[in-house]
Formats: C-alpha cells, sequence, structure tokens
C-alpha cells in the first residue's frame, strides 16, 4: 500500500509541467538548498532526484520540472512536508513561513523549467463581474462538481482516497491546483482552460463560498447523505420520542385511590 | 390476581359464550385472564389545583401556537425574498422564518392536544371489541342473488350473437390505443449507432470551445471535451445546432481527452495508433445508464461514476474494472491535422451511451 501511494505520489509530483522558467537571484536558491537538504531531502534526494524503495517504487517522486507552482501548493497549504505516509497527503497547518516557501519553490524550479508561481494579476478576483461568475459557474459545474462536489463541498473518490472541499482555499491555490494536478487531481492547462477562464472558475468558488444560505442550514451542501441522515435521526427521532412521550404512564395519585 | 373494580363489556361476551355452552368453560386455562390492573387516579382527577395547573398549562400552550401563527403572517410580509433578500446570521430569513414560526404553531397545538388528552380527558379503560370484517350472511346472499337475476335478465348466456359482437368491439377499442401510443414519438432507427463525430472534426474544449493542440495537454491532464461543430455557425450566422438538437447530439457526442505516459498505456488489438503520443479520448457516456463521467484519477487512469460507481481503465481500452456497466467505454480514434490540432478520425466505431437496448 506504501509503495502504491508513493508512487501515485510520484506521477503527481512528476508530471511535466509547462515550460516557464521562474528566474530567482542565486541567494534565494542556495538558501531553498539549504531548507531543502534539512526538511525534503530525505524522501525526494539530495537533489530533488527521487528515492526508489528497495521493491522499485517511488518513497519519494523526483521534482524536476514539477514547477514552483507546484511547491508553493503542496508547501503552502501544508501538504508537505507528509505527517505519515497515507493515501492522500492532507491539508494541514502550513509549517514554513512564506518566505522559505518562496526560497524552496525557486530551489525546486532552478532543477528543470517547471510552471511558475501564478502572479496576483493572474488569480485576483477583485474587480469579476457577475458574467465572469456565471461563466466561471459554466466551466465549473462541467470540470470540477463531478469530484469537488457542486458547492465545492468535496467528495469521496476510491480506496480513502478524497477530493477535499475548497473552503477557506486561497484563490493561489486553487489556481495552482488546476495547474500542477496535485495528487489524483488531474492537471488543467493554462493552453486550454485558459487564465481568464481559471480566474473566472475561481470567482466563481468564492460568489459560492460567500453566498448566504438563503434555503436555511445546507447540512454541509452534502446533498441526500446529510439530508438523509437528518430526516431520519433528527426527525424520525422526534417523531419516536413524542410516540413514546404520548404513551408513557402518567404519574398516579394514591390520594384518589384511598378517597 | 386482581379482582375487577369496573365493569367491562367484554364480560357480557363471556357471560353469553359460558351461557351458550358451546366453549370449554376457562377453568383449566394454565394462564389464568389477569383483566386489567385496578384504576387509579391522576393528580389532575383528585386535587382541583392540579387540574387548574393543566388546564392553565394547555392554555398557554394553544395561546404561544396562536402568537406564532400571527408571527407567520408578520415574517412573511416584514422578510423581503427575491432580488436582494434579507439575511441573518447567514441564513435567508424569510424561509428560517416562515418555517420555525409555521413549525412551531402546529407543533405546539399538537403538544397541547397530548398535554390534555394525558392530564384532564378521561383515562378510564375502556375495551372495544372485534367484529369480523366480512358482511353478514344475509348481505351476502342478497348479493348473489341480484348478480344471477342480472345476468338471467339480460339473457347474456342465451343471446351468442351480441355476446360476441360485444367482446369484438371492447377488444377493437384497444386498437386506436395502440396506434396512438405508437405514434407519440419516432423510433431511434439508426440515430442510436452514430453521433456528429466524423472524419477531421476537430476535439475542442467544453465551454469555451477552445480547440486544442497535443503540446497543450500536459501528462495527468483531463479535458471535458466536444466536437467544434457545436461551436460553429451556419452561412447565415446562427449555429448549427441549438435549442433541443444541440442537447440531443451533445448527450451522445461529449468526450473527455486524457493523457497519460505513452508507456503506461496497453491499447487493445487494432487501436493502437487511435492515440496521439498518449493522448486518448473516450466517450463521457457511461455505458451503464447514460451519467455523464469526469471523475478522473490521474494516477490510477481510472475513470469514476459517479452515478453507480462503475469505473473504466482508461489505460487499458477503458475496460470496466468495477461496478455495474456491462462494456468498456467507446474510444474515440484520434489525430492531428495539418494546422497541429486533435482531429477525430472517424465517428465513435460502436454505439456510445447506456447498454439497454439490443446492440446486434
Amino acid at each position: 500500500m506504501l509503495g502504491l501511494v508513493l508512487t501515485g505520489g510520484a506521477f503527481a509530483l512528476f508530471s511535466p509541467a509547462q515550460a516557464e522558467t521562474g528566474q530567482a537571484d542565486q541567494s534565494t536558491v542556495a538558501q531553498g538548498r539549504t531548507l531543502f537538504l534539512v526538511g525534503c531531502a530525505s524522501c525526494h534526494g539530495r537533489n530533488g532526484e527521487g528515492i526508489l524503495t528497495e521493491r522499485g517504487t517511488q518513497y519519494g517522486p523526483p521534482l524536476a520540472g514539477v514547477g514552483a507552482a507546484s511547491v508553493d501548493f503542496q508547501v503552502g497549504t501544508g501538504r508537505m512536508p507528509l505527517a505519515r505516509p497515507g493515501v492522500q497527503a492532507e491539508r494541514k497547518r502550513v509549517l514554513y513561513n512564506p518566505d522559505e516557501i518562496k526560497a524552496l519553490a525557486a530551489y525546486v524550479a532552478s532543477l528543470a523549467p517547471g510552471p511558475s508561481i501564478p502572479t496576483a494579476s493572474q488569480y485576483s478576483v477583485s474587480g469579476t463581474d457577475s458574467a465572469a461568475v456565471a461563466r466561471g459557474g459554466q466551466f465549473w459545474r462541467t470540470n470540477c462538481t463531478a469530484c469537488h462536489n457542486f458547492a465545492a463541498a468535496g467528495g469521496a473518490l476510491p480506496g480513502g482516497k478524497y477530493a477535499p472541499s475548497l473552503s477557506g482555499v486561497t484563490p493561489k491555490h486553487m489556481y495552482e491546483a488546476m495547474l500542477t494536478g496535485p495528487q489524483q487531481m488531474p492537471v488543467f492547462s493554462d493552453q486550454v482552460v485558459k487564465p481568464s477562464e481559471k480566474r473566472d472558475i475561481i470567482a466563481y468558488v468564492k460568489r459560492l463560498q460567500s453566498a448566504p444560505n438563503y434555503g436555511g442550514n445546507a447540512l454541509g451542501n452534502m446533498g441526500p447523505v446529510t439530508e438523509g441522515m437528518a430526516a431520519w435521526i433528527v426527525g424520525i427521532g422526534a417523531c419516536v420520542a413524542f410516540a413514546v412521550w404520548i404513551a408513557s404512564h402518567s404519574v398516579r395519585s394514591k390520594k384518589g385511590a384511598k378517597a | 390476581m386482581t379482582t375487577h373494580q369496573e365493569p367491562e363489556p367484554g364480560n357480557d361476551e363471556a357471560v353469553a359464550t359460558a351461557a351458550h355452552g358451546t366453549a370449554p368453560a376457562v377453568v383449566g386455562d394454565p394462564i389464568a385472564d389477569p383483566g386489567l390492573p385496578p384504576h387509579e387516579p391522576r393528580p389532575t382527577d383528585v386535587d382541583p389545583h392540579a387540574e387548574r395547573r393543566a388546564e392553565r398549562q394547555v392554555a398557554t400552550l394553544f395561546g404561544l401556537s396562536t402568537v406564532f401563527a400571527i408571527l407567520f403572517v408578520v415574517s412573511y410580509f416584514a422578510f423581503d425574498v427575491g432580488k436582494k433578500p434579507t439575511v441573518i446570521a447567514g441564513y435567508g430569513a424569510s424561509n428560517v422564518a416562515l418555517g420555525v414560526t409555521l413549525g412551531l404553531a402546529l407543533l405546539l397545538i399538537g403538544v397541547g392536544a397530548i398535554q390534555w388528552a394525558r392530564k384532564l380527558m378521561s383515562d378510564v379503560e375502556i375495551v372495544e371489541m372485534r367484529h369480523p370484517a366480512s358482511s353478514s350472511e344475509q348481505d351476502r346472499e342478497d348479493a348473489v342473488a341480484a348478480l344471477g337475476q342480472g345476468i338471467s335478465d339480460s339473457g347474456i348466456a342465451r343471446r351468442p350473437l351480441l355476446r360476441n359482437s360485444l367482446i369484438g368491439a371492447l377488444a377493437a377499442l384497444g386498437l386506436p390505443a395502440i396506434v396512438a401510443l405508437r405514434d407519440l414519438g419516432p423510433l431511434p432507427r439508426g440515430d442510436l449507432a452514430v453521433t456528429v463525430w466524423k472524419k477531421g472534426m476537430r476535439l475542442v474544449n467544453d465551454v469555451a470551445g477552445t480547440p486544442i493542440k497535443p503540446e497543450d495537454v500536459e501528462i495527468g491532464q483531463l479535458i471535458n471535451g466536444e466536437p467544434a461543430v457545436f461551436y460553429e455557425d451556419k452561412p447565415d450566422g446562427e449555429p448549427k445546432f441549438e435549442g433541443t438538437r444541440l442537447n440531443d447530439a451533445k448527450t451522445k457526442a461529449a468526450i473527455i481527452i486524457v493523457r497519460m505516459q505513452p508507456g503506461d498505456i496497453t491499447p487493445p488489438k487494432g487501436r493502437e495508433n487511435w492515440g496521439v503520443e498518449g493522448i486518448l479520448c473516450y466517450s463521457k457516456i457511461c455505458t451503464h445508464v447514460g451519467c455523464p463521467i469526469s471523475l478522473w484519477e490521474q494516477q490510477t487512469h481510472h475513470l469514476l461514476c459517479p452515478c453507480h460507481q462503475s469505473t473504466f481503465d482508461l489505460a487499458d481500452g477503458g475496460k470496466v474494472i468495477f461496478g455495474p456497466a456491462a462494456r468498456s467505454l467507446p474510444q474515440l480514434p484520434i489525430m492531428v491535422d495539418s494546422e497541429g490540432y486533435l482531429v477525430a478520425q472517424s465517428d465513435f466505431t460502436e454505439p456510445v451511451g447506456p447498454s439497454y437496448w439490443e446492440r446486434g
């Protein structure tokens, strides 16, 4: 299982990405290399070449060509460094500060060309109008809802894997996820889903998340699963409680029996 | 055993049966009928204070119900709906207020009624005897006699001409129904086996209609695609496909395009040149009951249908590896045109979509 998981991780990280070279100054790269040797090299190799297990599967995937965007996503959302091997790296507390993440990204980007970290002008959703949000919704429903759920609440995948909820994810990390295809998520390259279309998708998700629940409690937007649970446990439970109350013995008075 | 303190309706019947002598005496019954436990009064039966208190409780519940009914009317008018709905704590105020007030108004009537019944209404045990479900013998005989009378009066047994012509007329009434229902819609005929795909038609990204070059597609990429014809116009400027015709065509022609490491792919015999450098194209319509599928795990190359968990291995000719689907996902053979864009080599070579009809 471990081998399988890590092999999977290898593919995610190894998927060749857009050939863009992010130019970073040598001192940042050197700082990144120092951090890399301490925090990443035990799995990914001293030069990011990856480490194989005895069985020939990937222990840590090679990082040449994954690009700065991939590092920024994986480390910036706390997925890397892994707390423990598992079916999927989970989002957790971020262990590196922004400067360190930048240095790590610069070092990994210096190994081979890969997608660079998107600029704020690419992912910023401020100033997107309703037309953009509507267009983003079309792309979202076509490309994303199968895994991430119509309301971006996430969903289950086979074998204990899952598509995470997008609640609280920054626009930059959403953009990077589409660009690099982390773990089981497919890549949505800039040539096919254009940067402006990606921004519309992010704008739609952000609008979706900030919209009030007009119909009352959405129960996590998980559809019939949580709604059914609420109906069966809360609704039927209340009915049973009332039935028990109706049929229960009421208080009796001994005083009256004697009278 | 306790002795019965109150006369029970059941006793009359028992006495009557014993008098007829048809039932054996209950003396030998190994488990004697315990009867009803003695009736004990409730505090509200004997204590006037408790009675008045219960009365006040019930009246309060009914009064609160009235208040909530009025609040329902107030919130109906007070909270805006439509373009700028009133929002309280992240919820649409109107829906929540209407639901809560009407729900409580109904619930409090019910709770009050139960409280009334438990505390104040008579709680003396009453036995209601069962009675047979069938009609009386007399009624049944009368009904059979009336039916026999009708048959003999109509003379249907004596007049076979009338009987047979009536049967014929009723049978003929089925014909209009068959003819009319059969004509409800056109038969699918050959449409099921063909889609709008044809040789040289470009693969484009759904929604935007962007044509795709192989170098635009990364390893591990998924593209939800459509044929380019859905984004093309006729000479008069109208779209070639629109309305229900577009939807009908789309339900069959929708595709997914994925790219894998070429070494991971094991193409079925005869499909070796159906892809371009590890880029393969499959129908997006599940072969089970036709849900659109795009839940693709790029590392395992599995495509999962969210409806019933049919799973297809896209690196292995779209073979079903799990779930209820009965046949592989149809693959669209693709190539590159002179301008470098991905195009179809031909239409699908087998019908796409669910497998519920005969595919001889």
